[in-house]
């Protein structure tokens, strides 16, 4: 085969003089004029939404004070930020998932399962005559072990077998339940040494109990990780376009990998905050807590196609969960209505997110 | 087979008899070329041709079968694209590889984000001011003029991002640019722009492979145009001397049968 040979000189270099601008109709598009709807629009936009959050928590707590005077009142804040301890740890870990584009339903069921080993294990050595500072030791770290394996799990299965982590996690929902039941009889976990009671319980300040102080620790940890570190932008850069971040040189896998195993880390801290609570382990606490733990983050604005979402929001979120489960409860409202409404919002939350991407007119 | 020039002073990049097999597809049968400093090199030829799997090979993204490539004088293994953008070999992709969700800035430094210093740093705290900075700096050098790149790039429009892709991979310390089809979904006036920023990293010295379908922008903007067909580079074109008519008939492998 014979290719033609040339040997030639280099195109001159063009003129520089013209600018490569946009036209000033693209400029005009990121500053429209602004009529009062569209600047109240705006204001409640403000923060991805976070003004708009704040202002929904603030309409459920008036209306149901309204409704039940004593809700404004210390005991159902003591009970209101204990419900939403738990809910906002297993929500910062949804979120970190969620804002990689994927979804963790085995939260609950890995908080409760972490909890019952981790209280059988506090038992036995109770039993056995150990310190019982040395049991409660031995059995938080055995209960952070167990959460962080699921979420590793969890993790490698959906990175290295390529499965869709709907399917995983809900596989991991029902293998962690299972192995709890297994190992608990299916009965609550009793018979723990009594000074757990005193982590769970002593209101610090009067106002705060250890576990809300614990779940405030984590929530700025998590939200400075998320938006000042390398770890977040990454984050939110494999939910937003994976194929890219691969290319651009992140470890996509080892990444996501890291999430779920911070997912299932959390969900054993607050299945722990909750042993220390009740000093007791309870197989039946982990229900229904995916549900609330990612209508919390859709809530605040997390969304499930991944790329968004804030620690703030979550809060907010999870804040807005227990005032609806705390409220309606003071408002006499029977608990199954909770469980419906808790189905309604998820729905609706993510409704809003559709809503919100179609009309802001991004992501074509 | 095309000949190699004598003179390897200007070298950057040297590719000799690299194949890429997918199991019974042959995309690639035994590929050589040479790119030299500063020169935008067009890569032309029919669908399936085996260019996309080329630039895979060269950004590290696909493993050849057989062959070697030469990078600045040395051989080099492409093992990921992160180990390519490590050398100075920086890719435009088709679809662009932007994270919509995220600012401009950040899409300019991915892969490559600024830490603060000290035990910030190692803590993984993000520098975002110098990487604004640095992103300005990047934008305003390559000509790109944009509102704000705190703005997210989701709210650019299609020339836009384009020009954001191009600039990342222009923009820092490369030393060599790839381009797969670049300007394949844009209009008139923003494919002018996309050239002017192939020719602008041009005279700065860097190499650009331009892979095109549009024959009459190849010759407008390359020096040389290479045609790959059926897995090889059959020709090498000047496009100052050929035409587009010319172009054609060796993409379609027509000139291949007449000389034979
Ligand atoms: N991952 C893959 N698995 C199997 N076959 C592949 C793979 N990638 C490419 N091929 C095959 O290799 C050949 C060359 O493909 P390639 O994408 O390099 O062509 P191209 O020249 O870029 O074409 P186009 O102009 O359509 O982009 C084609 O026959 C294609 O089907
Ligand atoms: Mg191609």
């Amino acid at each position: 085969m014979s290719a033609k040979r040339l040997l030639m000189g280099r195109k001159q270099p063009v003129e520089t003089t013209m600018m490569t601008t946009l036209d000033d109709a693209e400029l005009d598009r990121t500053r429209r004029p602004r009529t009062p709807l569209q600047g109240f629009g705006a204001f409640l936009g403000k923060g991805d939404g976070d003004v708009a959050r704040v202002l929904v928590l603030l309409l459920i707590v008036v209306v149901i004070g309204l409704v039940a005077p004593n809700f404004i009142s210390k005991a159902s804040w003591m009970a209101l930020s204990q419900t939403a301890t738990v809910v906002a740890l297993l929500a910062i870990g949804q979120t970190f998932v969620i804002i990689t584009g994927g979804i963790d339903l085995s939260v609950g069921a890995v908080m409760a399962c972490s909890a019952v080993i981790g209280a059988v294990v506090m038992r036995e050595l109770a039993a056995g005559g150990a310190d019982p500072s040395i049991a409660i030791l031995v059995g938080l770290v055995t209960s952070l072990g167990i959460g962080s394996l699921a979420g590793l799990i969890n993790g490698l299965i959906i990175t290295k077998l390529r499965i869709t982590p709907f399917i995983v996690t809900l596989g991991m929902l029902s293998v962690a339940t299972g192995s709890m039941n297994l190992i608990s009889g299916g009965a609550e976990i009793v018979g723990l040494p009594p000074q757990l009671g005193s982590i769970g319980n002593t209101p610090l300040g009067g106002w705060f109990t250890v576990p809300v102080l614990v779940t405030i620790l984590v929530a700025v940890v998590a939200g400075v990780a998320l938006s000042q570190t390398r770890f977040g932008l990454r984050t939110f850069a494999v939910g937003s376009n994976q194929g890219a971040a691969r290319r651009v040189g992140i470890g996509v896998d080892w990444h996501i990998v890291r999430v779920y195993v911070f997912a299932g880390f959390l969900a054993a801290v607050a299945g722990f905050l909750l042993t220390s609570r009740f000093v007791s382990a309870s197989t039946m606490a982990g229900t229904g807590m995916e549900l609330s733990s990612i209508a919390a983050a859709v809530i605040g604005g997390a969304s499930l196609m991944g790329g968004r979402g804030s620690i703030l929001g979550t809060m907010v979120g999870a804040l807005i969960m227990a005032a609806l489960q705390i409220g309606l409860i003071i408002a006499g409202v029977a608990s199954f209505w909770q469980t419906i409404a808790i189905g309604i919002i998820t729905v609706a939350a993510v409704y809003g997110d559709q809503i919100r991407i179609k009309y802001s007119g991004e992501r074509s | 087979m095309t000949t190699i020039d004598p003179s390897t002073a200007d070298v950057v990049l040297r590719v000799t008899g690299v194949t890429k097999h997918y199991g019974h597809v042959q995309a690639l049968r035994g590929v050589d070329m040479e790119v030299r400093r500063g020169e935008v090199v067009g890569l032309v030829g029919d669908n399936g041709a085996g260019k996309s799997t080329l630039i895979g090979v060269l950004s590290g993204a696909t493993t050849p079968t057989e062959g070697a490539v030469e990078f600045e004088g040395e051989p080099v293994s492409l093992s990921s694209p992160s180990h390519a953008r490590d050398l100075g070999i920086e890719t435009v992709y088709q679809d662009l590889a932007l994270a919509l969700d995220l600012p401009i800035w950040a899409n300019l430094h991915l892969g490559r984000e600024q830490r603060r210093p000290g035990l910030l740093g190692a803590l993984g705290f993000l520098d975002k001011k110098a990487m604004i900075a640095s992103a300005e700096e990047e934008l305003r050098t390559t000509r790109i003029r944009i509102g704000s790149v705190d703005a997210r790039t989701s709210a650019l429009s299609g020339g836009q991002r384009q020009a954001i892709a191009v600039a990342r991979a222009t923009a820092r310390g490369s030393k060599l640019v790839l381009m797969d089809e670049p300007t394949a979904a844009l209009g008139v006036e923003q494919q002018h722009r996309v050239g002017e920023l192939v020719r602008h990293v041009a005279d700065r010295d860097v190499p650009v492979i331009l892979i095109s379908h549009n024959l009459p922008q190849v010759r407008e903007l390359c020096d040389r145009v290479l045609v790959m067909y059926r897995g090889r580079i059959v020709a090498e074109l000047d496009p100052a001397i050929e035409g587009v008519e010319s172009m054609i008939r060796w993409i379609t492998g027509a000139a291949l049968e007449s000389e034979r």
